[in-house]
């Protein structure tokens, strides 16, 4: 017990939470970048121009089957080897991206196709161009279906953002492994707080996402 | 890229059978704890669910590599000598079960609840109708995502790199530090992974849809 007091120190804590505020950070920004490449890359895997769009999957299909962790040691130590030095946020930033473009980029191909062939139809011969209905029509309709798979995909995001303690990003992980490293009796207390820290955020932001597409599919109906 | 391939052909294959091995070995694991898990979950008994349900939430919501870090440091210093395969198995037996658990239950709900109603009037018990009618039902609709699931297993094993498991992983970083050569290294280890996924990754896609038609 009095490990678990000595542990949570305010200077520990404090440190912990930048730790935490690191990981939010490194997750906003990658998934804000990867949802505008990812919807584009979901377009542009739906929209089926010849060539262009069966590459486009490819690619996304290759980076899907990666894992993230080669991902990042690819950014952030084989990159210098061809004279690309990133360090280490962005790197970090650059790889999740990446990854989570080409997720993105399928969950957004899928949330277009269940919207009905109908809608796109209806638009077209209301005298849209297709660019016009895909933007003012489908998408909107799409995104709505998305929010819940979106949300996952980021709560992936912020638990993949642990990967990264790899390349020494100062995150929650990291942070958590220098303070038990120091004191092998903070051990269990850390993992504890690693355990609380990360539900906290991930369970928020699943509840969020269930009253989002709660208050949506009521406005439908 | 090739050079890399040739020169270290045993290491990688070595770290290709770990990584193969440690995924097998917790697919096997968490479809048998992820099963029971989804069981209780869906169970009428209350406190059941609750454990059922506790679990998953806590389990999906806590990254893999905190699990299987908590297996390497704490589980030697407390409780036995476990070395790195192991705890990073583990893991990864853990977290995997908590997302097949949500599977499985999402399985079992989507047969129709007639089904067992069926199934009990005809005299059958909760178990032996779960067991004869619900699970050959539940299977087709199961297998699409549990091999993504499995694919996801492939990927997530990179993770023993973190606790020294020998995987793939781990082999390209070792490689990668003796060469210096480490964009044609990692390269060659992307390859490898993609030849585990890629194949089996085409083959749910066609799963899919070709039973999403019958």
């Amino acid at each position: 017990m009095q490990n678990f007091i000595d542990a949570y120190s305010q200077v520990n804590l404090a440190y912990l939470l930048q730790g935490l505020g690191v990981t939010l950070e490194v997750s906003l920004v990658s998934i804000a970048f990867s949802f505008l490449i990812g919807t584009l890359l979901g377009v542009a895997r739906y929209v089926n121009i010849k060539i262009f769009s069966p590459i486009v999957g490819f690619i996304i299909d290759l980076i899907r089957n990666l894992p993230l962790l080669l991902i990042l040691f690819f950014t952030y130590f084989a990159l210098p080897n061809i004279g690309l030095r990133l360090p280490v946020i962005p790197a970090s930033i650059v790889a999740m991206t990446v990854f989570e473009s080409a997720m993105l980029a399928e969950i957004v191909r899928s949330g277009i196709n269940a919207v009905p062939v109908g809608q796109m139809e209806a638009s077209r011969s209301n005298g849209l161009t297709y660019t016009q209905a895909m933007v003012h029509i489908i998408l909107p309709q799409a995104f709505k279906a998305m929010i819940p798979p979106i949300v996952s995909q980021f709560i992936s995001l912020v638990k993949d953002t642990s990967l990264a303690t790899i390349i020494l990003l100062p995150e929650l992980t990291y942070h958590s492994q220098i303070i038990y490293g120091q004191n092998s009796n903070y051990m269990i207390p850390m993992f504890v707080a690693l355990a609380v820290l990360y539900f906290v955020v991930n369970y928020a932001l699943s509840l969020i996402s269930r009253l989002i597409s709660r208050r949506l599919s009521s406005g439908v109906r | 890229m090739l050079n890399i391939l040739v020169n270290n052909f045993p290491e990688l294959m070595s770290g290709l059978g770990y990584t193969l091995m440690s995924s097998l070995i917790a697919l096997v694991g968490s479809l048998i704890i992820g099963t029971a898990f989804a069981l209780m979950e869906i169970s009428t008994h209350r406190w059941l669910s609750v454990i059922g349900n506790v679990y998953v939430e806590v389990v999906r919501n806590i990254p893999l590599l905190v699990i299987t870090m908590a297996f390497y440091v704490i589980v030697p210093q407390y409780i036995a000598q476990i070395d790195g395969f192991t705890a990073g198995t583990i893991g990864l037996t853990i977290y995997t079960s908590a997302f097949i658990a949500e599977t499985v239950r999402a399985g079992i709900q989507s047969v129709a609840v007639g089904q067992m109603e069926g199934a009990r009037s005809v005299g059958m018990t909760y178990t032996q109708a779960m067991i004869q009618i619900i699970f050959p039902q539940a299977f087709k609709i199961v297998i699409p995502p549990l091999g993504n699931q499995f694919i996801n297993l492939v990927k997530n094993s990179s993770i023993l790199a973190f606790v020294a498991g020998f995987d793939l992983m781990y082999q390209g970083k070792i490689i990668a530090n003796a060469t210096f050569n480490t964009f044609d290294t990692y390269l060659a280890v992307g390859v490898l992974y993609l030849i585990l996924t890629m194949p089996l990754s085409y083959f749910m896609r066609y799963l899919e849809k070709k039973w999403a038609v019958a």
